[in-house]
Order: C-alpha cells, then sequence, then structure tokens
C-alpha cells in the first residue's frame, strides 16, 4: 500500500511536529510513506473566504501531485474534508477528480482502513477531546449531536488504545470553537468569546490537554489561552497516539 | 474590513452576561429539540422525507397552486394573486377598505414582515394589532422581531412590565410576575379580538389537494383571531405547499420538534372555508420565490419552513443576537434570505458564519443553510463586497501557494516573525488576530526543512 503524506501548509510551518508523528506512526504499521515535496496548501482558506478562484491552481496541482498513490493521508481533519467534500464540486466539468476518493485524516485512515488494535503511545495524562466541526460533520469521525444516529468517537476509540491517558469530552461535546479560518479575524469579537467558552469547558473537565485532530482549531484556542493565561495544553491527537515513538 | 454583523456583533459581546444569557437560552431550546429528535428512530429518515417532499412540491409549483386555488374556490374561498410585497399590501388594503374596516387582528407572519404590511396598512388609517404575545409586545415597543419563533425573546419580563404599566395594561405598579403579566395582555387582547373588522393569518402549510390553509400556534391566537371577525385574510409564500395530508403529516411531526423542542404546537389548525356569513380570502405571494426557484446554487432555500431550528444552534447568532445582523430574519437561514432577497444590501451578514455546519444537521429539511453561506461567499467579489484584507491575504496565500519553491524558502524565514513582540501586533485595525490571541509561534524548522534535512524518520 502507497501512501502519500499531505502536511497542510499551516501544520508544516507551524506544528511540524504533527506531521513528524504522522510519518512515524504510518511506518511504524509498516506502511510505504512518502512526502511529495511540491505539495503546499489544500485551497481552504481562500476558499472559505470566498476566494475560490484563487485556489484552482492549487487545487489542481494537489489532485496531480497525489493521482498514484492508493492513499493520502493528513493530520488535518479540515484539510482533508475540503479535499474530500469539496474538491469534486470545483472540477465538475474539468475533469475526474481523482483525490477526493483517497484522501482520509489520520485518524481516520487508522480506524478505518488499518483498523489499528494497538498504537505505541503512552500518555499517562487526562485529556479532553475536541471533535472539530469538519471532522464531524464532513468526515464523520465522531457522531454529530445533532443527528440520531448511533453514538460513535473514532477518536476516542483511538486514544482509549493509549496506555495511562484519562480520556474526557466537554459540555456540548461538538461544539465550534470560534476559529473558522478568516471568520477568526473578519468576526473577532465572536470569535473570541467562543473560543473562551470552549476552553472554558475543555478546562472544567479536569484535563491537562486538549487534543484533536484539527491544529487549526487547538492553534486558534491556544492563542486565546496563551493571551488570556488560561491553565490548559493543547497537543494534536497524532502525538499521542505516536507517544512512544 | 469589518461588516456591520462583525461591529453590532462586538458590542453585543462586550455585555458578557446579557452574551451568557442569551446563549444559554438558545442553547437550551438547541437542547430540548435534540431530545425530540433523540426520540423518534425515524427522525434522520423524516427529514430526507421532508426534503424531497418540497424539492417535489416547489419544482411542480405551478400545478400544485392550481390545485390549491381551485379547491379553495370550489368552497368559496377567494384567492388572490401577488407578484411582490407591493401588491400584496395593496391586496390586504383594498380587501380591508371594500368592507370598511379600520382594526385588524393578526397573528405570526412572517411574510408580514417580509412585506413591510403593518406600516403600509397604519399609514392607510387601518390598525393593525399583533395577537402573538411577544409580538404584540414588540409592537407596543416599535421594535422589530429579533428571532422568527421567539420574536421578544431578548425582552427581560421586567421590560415587558413596565411597558404594560406606562400602556395602561398592567395595573398592578412592579408586578412583573410572568403568569400575572400574561393575564393581563390575555385581557388587553380580548378587547382587541372583540373590536376588530378582520383577521388574518399566516399559513404554515397549505395543502394542494384539499385546500387547507394549516396554521400552527401554541397560544390560540390565530383561531380567536378567526372566530371573532367575521373576515379572515391569510397570507400566504407560494411555497408553503405540500401536496397532501400524507406529506402534511411528515411536517407536523418536524415543524415544533425542530423549533421549541415540543412535540406539536398547543393548536393546529385547518382553515378550509369561511364560516356562516363571513368571508375567506388568501393571498398567494411570489415576491421573488420564483426568481429563487430559478437560481440553480440556491433553490434549496425555498425547501425552508421557518422553524428556527438552525438559528438556534447557530454559535454565532447567540453570540450576537438578532439585531446583529442586517435582514430581518437572523441566523444562518436569514443570512441566505437576505442574500436571495438583495445580495449588495445585505451581504454584510455573510460573514457572520464559521462554517461549522450545525445548521445544516438540525435542519428538517436539509436546506443546508451553512454550506449555502460557502457558495454565497464565492459571489461577494463580482457583487463588489469582497473584503479588502481577506482579498489581499488570499492573494497572498495564492501565490505562495502556487510557487512550491517560493513556499519553501518563505518558510525558512517565517521563524523570524517570532521574535516581534506581540505588543507590535497587536493593533486591531491591521492585525485582528491579536485582538483575542496571542501570536502562533513557526516552527524553527518547517516539516518540508526537516524531511529535506532526512530528519523526518
Amino acid at each position: 500500500m502507497r501512501v502519500g503524506l499531505f502536511v497542510p501548509c499551516y501544520v508544516d510551518a507551524l506544528y511540524p511536529e504533527a506531521g513528524v508523528a504522522t510519518y512515524k506512526l504510518l511506518k511504524h504499521y509498516g506502511l510505504d510513506v512518502e512526502y511529495p515535496e511540491r505539495q503546499t496548501c489544500c485551497g481552504q482558506p481562500m476558499a472559505n473566504a470566498g476566494f475560490q478562484d484563487k485556489s484552482m491552481k492549487v487545487i489542481e496541482s494537489f489532485d496531480e501531485l497525489f493521482k498514484d498513490y492508493d492513499y493520502i493521508v493528513a493530520p488535518s481533519a479540515s484539510c482533508a474534508a475540503y479535499v474530500k467534500v469539496y474538491y469534486p464540486k470545483i472540477l465538475k466539468g474539468k475533469h475526474e477528480c481523482v483525490s477526493s476518493g483517497k484522501i482520509m485524516d489520520i485518524v481516520e485512515f487508522l480506524h478505518d482502513v488499518l483498523k489499528v488494535k494497538e498504537v505505541p503511545g503512552k500518555f499517562p495524562h487526562p485529556v479532553s477531546v475536541h471533535n472539530s466541526c469538519h471532522g464531524v460533520r464532513e468526515l464523520n469521525l465522531s457522531s454529530p449531536s445533532e443527528c440520531n444516529v448511533k453514538p460513535f468517537n473514532k477518536i476516542i476509540d483511538l486514544l482509549q488504545l493509549v496506555d495511562g491517558i484519562t480520556i474526557h469530552e466537554p459540555e456540548r461535546k461538538d461544539e465550534c470553537c470560534g476559529f473558522g479560518g478568516m471568520f477568526s479575524i473578519e468576526e473577532p469579537a465572536v470569535s473570541t468569546r467562543m473560543g473562551e467558552e470552549k476552553i472554558r469547558r475543555h478546562i472544567a473537565t479536569g484535563a491537562e490537554y486538549v487534543t484533536g485532530p484539527d491544529s487549526s482549531c487547538l492553534m486558534h484556542m491556544a492563542g486565546i489561552a496563551k493571551k488570556e493565561k488560561m491553565p490548559i495544553k493543547f497537543i494534536h491527537v497524532v502525538q499521542i497516539l505516536a507517544a512512544g515513538l | 474590513m469589518s461588516t456591520i454583523h462583525s461591529k453590532r456583533a462586538a458590542r453585543f459581546v462586550a455585555d458578557a452576561e446579557k452574551t451568557s444569557w442569551h446563549d444559554a437560552t438558545f442553547w437550551s431550546v438547541r437542547e430540548k429539540r435534540d431530545k425530540m429528535a433523540q426520540q423518534l428512530p425515524e427522525w434522520e429518515d423524516l427529514r430526507e422525507h421532508a426534503s424531497q417532499i418540497k424539492k417535489h412540491t416547489i419544482t411542480h409549483l405551478a400545478d400544485y397552486l392550481e390545485q390549491f386555488s381551485d379547491s379553495l374556490e370550489s368552497r368559496g374561498v377567494k384567492v388572490h394573486w401577488a407578484k411582490d410585497a407591493a401588491e400584496f399590501n395593496e391586496t390586504v388594503l383594498s380587501i380591508l377598505q371594500s368592507h370598511g374596516v379600520t382594526k385588524m387582528v393578526k397573528s405570526k407572519s412572517m411574510l408580514t414582515e417580509e412585506c413591510e404590511m403593518n406600516p403600509y396598512l397604519e399609514q392607510h388609517g387601518i390598525d393593525v394589532v399583533e395577537t402573538d404575545l411577544g409580538e404584540r409586545i414588540i409592537q407596543l415597543l416599535h421594535q422589530k422581531p429579533s428571532h422568527i419563533v421567539m420574536p421578544a425573546i431578548h425582552l427581560k419580563r421586567e421590560e415587558v412590565g413596565r411597558m404594560f404599566e406606562e400602556k395602561g395594561i398592567s395595573k398592578e405598579k412592579g408586578n412583573y410576575d410572568p403568569t400575572y403579566l400574561t393575564h393581563c395582555a390575555r385581557l388587553h387582547l380580548r378587547d382587541q379580538f372583540m373590536q376588530a373588522g378582520a383577521g388574518m393569518t399566516g399559513c404554515n402549510f397549505g395543502v394542494a389537494a384539499t385546500g387547507d390553509c394549516v396554521v400552527c400556534t401554541n397560544e390560540g391566537n390565530a383561531d380567536m383571531t378567526t372566530s371573532m371577525p367575521k373576515l379572515h385574510i391569510v397570507a400566504m409564500g407560494i411555497e408553503k405547499l405540500v401536496p397532501d395530508y400524507k406529506s402534511l403529516a411528515v411536517f407536523q411531526r418536524l415543524l415544533c420538534r425542530s423549533a421549541t423542542g415540543q412535540p406539536t404546537t398547543a393548536f393546529t389548525s385547518h382553515f378550509r372555508q369561511a364560516r356562516p356569513g363571513g368571508e375567506m380570502h388568501v393571498v398567494l405571494v411570489d415576491n421573488g420565490r420564483s426568481d429563487m426557484l430559478a437560481d440553480t446554487e440556491h433553490w434549496q432555500t425555498l425547501k425552508c419552513m421557518r422553524c428556527g431550528a438552525c438559528i438556534n444552534t447557530c454559535p454565532v447568532y447567540r453570540r450576537s443576537g438578532g439585531y446583529s445582523y442586517t435582514y430581518f430574519i437572523p441566523g444562518p437561514v436569514g443570512v441566505n434570505l437576505g442574500m436571495l432577497r438583495d445580495p449588495r444590501k445585505y451581504s454584510d451578514n455573510v460573514s457572520a458564519c464559521t462554517l461549522c455546519l450545525s445548521c445544516d444537521n438540525v435542519c428538517p429539511s436539509k436546506v443546508g443553510p451553512g454550506s449555502q453561506i460557502y457558495v454565497w461567499r464565492q459571489s461577494l467579489e463580482k457583487l463588489g463586497k469582497a473584503d479588502k484584507l481577506k482579498k489581499a491575504m488570499s492573494a497572498g496565500m495564492e501565490y505562495l501557494f502556487d510557487r512550491p519553491a517560493i513556499y519553501t524558502t518563505a518558510l525558512k524565514f517565517a521563524p523570524l516573525a517570532n521574535y516581534v513582540p506581540d505588543c507590535l501586533t497587536n493593533i486591531g485595525n491591521i492585525n485582528a488576530w491579536g485582538i483575542g490571541h496571542a501570536m502562533p509561534e513557526f516552527a524553527k524548522k518547517s516539516f518540508h526543512e526537516l524531511w529535506k534535512e532526512g530528519k523526518v524518520k
């Protein structure tokens, strides 16, 4: 199985450790992992802001760059969701979209494809799980609280394999943290207010860390927590799963 | 760079306590809705059914409208057609004038808000009295609804009590007990019902096969509105039709559970014909609905039944309030309806969305209001309404992301930004991120660099 590793732009620049952990974990399971170096971004930041046309070229090159892999795996639910849900609509009428059928968030990939029963990670800390919007509502990483479906949570399924960990979920387990890409700069007051509330609910669980599949939400909350000196740390879920490597 | 919504929202959020109360109030409605949805094993099937029925009906609208009006006319109901708000208002006025009516009671209707009917009729000497308690309260306060289902939700009972005292509706000074105030309102409205020459209702559903106008209320005010005056006028948008009783049953199960978290409204009344000695008129209003139907990107919005579930779940609405929006319907569906009404005028609301898509999941007829906002954002530039800063940032990103070599070099130098102290970047106008956040730190080496150096193993 050939896996193409996609490390989205902001993970690349700000949180390379999440990319490294993803790579190590995939290798740990004996996979053939490649990192196509000409990758940059999935195009979501511009498109969500209303400039999908400025994402066209990067979408085309992404689809081309990753076309020969069996799977494309990324440590970022929102970026994976963008490729999966939006690419086919955007490329419709131009050519067939290849990458949308192959892209997976790392949580989804470990849970649904590899169906892992062990993880190397040891993490003797209480964590609060951040069920990020696009992970929940576009990738089905967990059952959305709005829907009448059988409850499940793939993030928690994986974290339960980690030695020593205590897992919590905040009240309002999948309410938005208020990041929303450029929403955070266009509507800073509401964005910050949402982030503060979300952090407080995570802290109320007694967790030391907030963990989730999206570094973007974590970045937003970490920025607020740092500014307001709130006592909680943030870590990508893949770093916990790979903690022993 | 800020939109009107974002400026008003900042003012709303500045009152932290009120924001908490507003958020908690609507979150509890969302929780009640969730409980109802969980109790029906067939909930998700019902939503899909509702979506399909609406899609079918609005794509066969001409046929169903004819069936509906024929059925009504066969029982002597007078059916009128209005192409826009002006025609609607004129039609209503001429019905009232031809009957010599000077006072009309009415139950809740968002269509009359949309057409700004009340001020029009008042200018022509008609006293229009809202009879839904929330609507009556804001009418007496000369305010607009802040929510489509709970129009006076932003008011505290003390504010209502003081106004009732001023208007002589309440006699006991300082008694702000809700039961007492409701009793006062009941007596006050009873007089209005007795004096009115006409009663107007909205219409939640029009049943094409039988010509029923179905009105759902919790206060029974629609029934009072139609039982006292002899003249009944129904105001309805042409998208309100469902084919038959079977399809009505699907919506009846969804509407109130989604709207308020009750299994059903207290009163569900079917109006089919005038009572003996009375007259019934139905005014069917287009006012842009045919254009919505022809809009290949946004026709889904016509499936909306105005339950307000998307508003209640919207994390941005809950923390910015109904008056932060420039269109009279707030929240996700209001953003969409405003854009369909006049995209240049109402584009300020498009910023009020994180694209969390919770609204898509609660919507009982699967309008997908959140997904639709993404699509509206793509049209802002063409409309000349794109945000300049966001555009510049997107152009910058486009430049970098389309040039992998330059992108990699830029990442190499990015950590230098870590040495810029927060105090220099915390200027709201230039760096909105700094308003609520500390700056994120660039990694000393990006993943790209670590990879190139063979350090990813």
